[in-house]
Formats: C-alpha cells, sequence, structure tokens
C-alpha cells in the first residue's frame, strides 16, 4: 500500500559531524538528496551562527534558499527554542515569549518553512496569543509531544484544549517518536556499562523496562542491588521514557502536520531496535497522515565515546527503513 | 554530548600583551546542540595542574570581543555558536611554562526547557608551544 508521507531528514541528525565543522551546510543537502529525502528541518540557532541573539546575514539566507533549489528540497520547518530563563533569576514574562515567538515566525517566514516547532515546555497561553501573527504569515506553530510527555499526558490536554478554544488552524502538534520507545536501546545499556554499570543490574533494568516496571520501583530495586551513581542514573531513564502507545497519535490528526523521527541506532538490517516504526508507520496510515517524517539520530552522544560516529550512514539506514513502510512506488526505470 | 571535543588541541599558548606575557589561553566549545546566548552561560571552571583557577581570572572572547563571566551574564545580544570555538584566556602574570599542562573545563549552563542546571566536563593533557 502507497501512502502520501513523505521523507525528510533533521539536520540535527548530523551534530556530530557539523560541531566539528567536518560537513558544511551543502554536504547536509546533499547526503539526504542522495537519500531521497526531500524534507530538510533545522534548528535555526544550530545551523545559523547568530541567531536569535543577533540578526542573520541575507547572503546566508539566500544561501539556504540556493540549497533549497539546487538539491529539489523543500524546507519544511524551523524548530525554535525560546530561552525563557534568559534573564538569570527571572522568567520572561508572557509578553516577553510572545514576542520571541513572534520574532522566530518571521524568521521561519525568511527560511519560507510552513511549520515551527515549539519546545514542549513552553505554555499554551503563549502560543495561543502567537497564532494570529502565524496566520498572518501562513505558519503553523506546533508543540514537539516529546518524552516523558505524551498524548495522555495532562499538560499536552491543556495544549490541545487550548488549541481547539483558540479556533485557530495555525496550532499543532509534532510528535517526536522516542515516546514510543518499547525496548531500552541497546546504545544505552552499552554506555551505561561502559560508564561502570555491573552488567547484571544493566541487564536487570533493561528486563524490567521490557516488563513495563514502573520506573521508581526500578529505581529502588537498584539501590537494593548495591547500585550507585551511573547504575542510579540508568535507572532514573525510566522516569523519562515510556512505551507510549502510537495509536494515542489517532486523536490528534487534524492537528499532526510534522514528525520526528527520532532513532538512536539503525542495524544493518535497517531495524531501529527500540522504536516500533512498522507500528507507527501504519498508524499514520491510519490516521491518513500526508505529511513528513523528519529523520533524528540522536544515537551520536551514546556511542561517541567508543566509536567513530557515522550519522550519515545511520540516517540513510533509517530512511531506507522508511522508504519500505512507506511504500513509495519504485521508480519505473527500476521496476521493468 | 561532544564532551572531549570541548577542548581543542591546538590554540594552547601563552597570552602576550605589549611586549608581557599576562596569561594564557586556550580554545573551547561549547558541549551542546545548539550554541547558547551568552547570558546562559553560568559558568567556565578551569583547572590547571590541578589547581583551580579564580572565577574573576577568566575572560571569555568570541570574534575579537571579549567579557568576563560575570559581565558575560547580562549579555543579550551574542552567543558561543554551535561549534564555535571561543578563546578562553587566564590572567596569571608570566603564563605557563612550556609543555605539559592537564587541563581540565567545566561548562554550566543554564537551559530553559532542564530541570536542571547541567555541567559538562572533561579534562587531558595539552601541549602550550614554546
Amino acid at each position: 500500500m502507497t501512502s502520501d508521507i513523505k521523507r525528510g531528514v533533521s539536520l540535527y541528525s548530523f551534530q556530530h559531524e557539523t560541531f566539528q565543522g567536518k560537513m558544511t551546510l551543502e554536504d547536509c543537502f546533499k547526503a539526504c538528496a542522495d537519500m531521497g529525502a526531500s524534507g530538510i528541518e533545522v534548528i535555526g540557532e544550530q545551523t545559523f551562527w547568530g541567531w536569535p541573539e543577533a540578526a542573520v546575514d541575507d547572503a546566508k539566507i539566500e544561501e539556504w534558499h540556493h540549497l533549497i533549489k539546487t538539491y529539489n528540497a523543500t524546507a519544511v520547518c524551523h524548530d525554535f527554542m525560546l530561552d525563557y530563563k534568559r534573564y538569570k533569576g527571572r522568567t520572561m514574562s508572557l509578553e516577553e515569549q510572545v514576542a520571541s515567538v513572534r520574532k522566530d515566525l518571521d524568521f521561519a517566514a525568511r527560511l519560507g518553512v510552513k511549520y515551527v516547532r515549539a519546545l514542549v515546555s513552553i505554555a499554551p497561553e503563549v502560543l495561543v496569543v502567537a497564532a494570529p501573527y502565524a496566520e498572518e504569515k501562513d505558519i503553523k506553530i506546533l508543540i514537539e509531544v516529546h518524552a516523558p510527555l505524551h498524548f495522555d499526558h495532562p499538560w499536552i490536554i491543556r495544549h490541545a484544549e487550548a488549541f481547539e478554544k483558540s479556533g485557530s488552524d495555525a496550532l499543532g502538534f509534532l510528535p517526536d517518536m522516542g515516546m514510543f520507545l518499547f525496548k531500552f536501546p541497546p546504545v544505552w545499556k552499552e554506555r551505561f556499562i561502559r560508564n561502570g554499570v555491573p552488567r547484571h543490574i544493566a541487564d536487570y533494568i533493561e528486563k524490567a523496562y521490557e516488563d513495563r516496571v514502573l520506573s521508581e520501583y526500578v529505581i529502588l530495586n537498584v539501590r537494593e542491588m548495591g547500585g550507585e551513581g551511573p547504575a542510579l542514573g540508568m535507572a532514573e531513564t525510566l522516569r523519562h521514557n515510556a512505551a507510549f502507545e502510537p495509536k494515542r497519535m489517532l486523536d490528534y490528526m487534524h492537528r499532526i502536520h510534522n514528525i520526528h523521527g527520532k532513532f538512536y541506532q539503525m542495524d544493518e538490517n535497517l531495524v531501529e531496535p527500540s522504536i516500533p516504526y512498522e507500528e507507527i508507520v501504519r498508524v499514520l496510515k491510519q490516521g491518513g497522515y500526508k505529511g513528513y517524517i523528519c529523520s533524528e539520530y540522536e544515537g551520536n552522544r551514546w556511542i561517541e565515546d567508543a566509536q567513530e560516529v557515522d550519522s550519515v550512514e545511520q540516517v540513510r539506514r533509517q530512511q531506507e527503513m522508511l522508504k519500505s513502510l512507506i511504500g513509495e512506488p519504485t521508480p519505473t526505470a527500476l521496476a521493468t | 554530548m561532544f564532551d572531549k571535543m570541548m577542548l581543542c588541541d591546538e590554540g594552547f599558548e601563552n597570552a602576550v600583551e605589549n611586549g608581557e606575557t599576562i596569561g594564557f589561553s586556550l580554545l573551547a566549545r561549547l558541549p551542546y546542540y545548539r550554541g547558547l546566548g551568552l547570558s546562559m552561560i553560568e559558568d567556565i571552571g578551569l583547572t590547571i595542574d590541578g589547581e583551580p583557577v579564580k572565577r574573576e581570572d577568566i575572560r571569555f572572547s568570541v570574534r575579537g570581543r571579549s567579557w568576563t563571566l560575570d559581565e558575560m551574564e547580562t549579555v543579550y545580544d551574542d552567543r558561543w555558536n554551535f561549534g564555535e570555538k571561543a578563546k578562553v584566556t587566564v590572567l596569571r602574570t608570566g603564563g605557563l611554562t612550556p609543555g605539559a599542562h592537564k587541563v581540565d573545563i567545566a561548562v554550566r549552563m543554564r537551559v530553559s526547557y532542564l530541570p536542571f542546571v547541567p555541567t559538562t566536563k572533561t579534562g587531558r593533557e595539552l601541549q602550550l608551544a614554546a
């Protein structure tokens, strides 16, 4: 079965290489084009030096548009941060936060994206007040539903209710697939073992995660097994991660316009061992999703101490997996 | 993340002003997946050969601008960009002797969405050029 789901990449995925200057912006575009991933998502302030404290030169924006055109790409989303703790000792007021969002909407308009990502900690009232400006710019503000939050959490329900009450189509959701973590990621486990967690405790935590044991019980048990420091740190990851169900997205399909294809590792068989992509794509098809799934590789930080990171290969494998799950038609030249 | 990449192997040298060695400097990167506005850099801690450097003896520079760590707390128009090598200078008359020195660095940053204030550390021996 084919579908209208499209493939994209968040350039967050290549952070290990771009941080060190090993990949330029053009290298990123080229890598995505080679994988047939047409959508490009950015964290504005990662890709464009200066933003948001200082203005970004027109030349940089022109380069962006040149690359979009050259690689036949689509600018999908600008992820803004909104540092509401910018001023030491006080949180920004509602007015200051709204002004900051408007500034990022202006920047998003310069990039030509249809969506901006709001971090999950941003309050619904900020987004509701900013919505009319987003409507003017024909941009939607999507709050990122990210673990440990999920679609049944009261904080997200508050957002959903505020969005409906506002009557604005410019407000929506951007689910991060990391919230559907159905197994403890092997790269996390190995890193914790390298950090000093005894293997029998690591094995216990992994099994307890699969058995869906409440995080607080796991932490207590690890303490009673003699675990300290890194072992408790490993157990505490269960406070921030859980195997929520992909089908919970179905109630919100009318407001889901972009998706973060979070992953921690892709093995040689094109499988993400901890995030259930087969089920995820099945649910998205059932919900009639027509937007992008943008790869978001976050495995680098778990392996960089022990091995060379190859973000491009990891993303390529995920894109292959997505292509097959989405069921893109084979190009006719290859089909014969 | 990027822990080991916080310290750069190059650029570790004595700082000379008007013919006088006023201290030494090194190049450092922010261990974070984006940059950060300078007002949110809470602290940069340095230890040289096991001896902690006083906060007031540190200067932070990017692209030709320079601040004390206290001054940075109210800088709202500039940032430590993603992957950017900042020059961190320590005021110490006479600087350091050429050769190997153990350098430890710790950066504490105020990240709005995190329910804690993270500190990232790394340390290794760097070679100060003669």
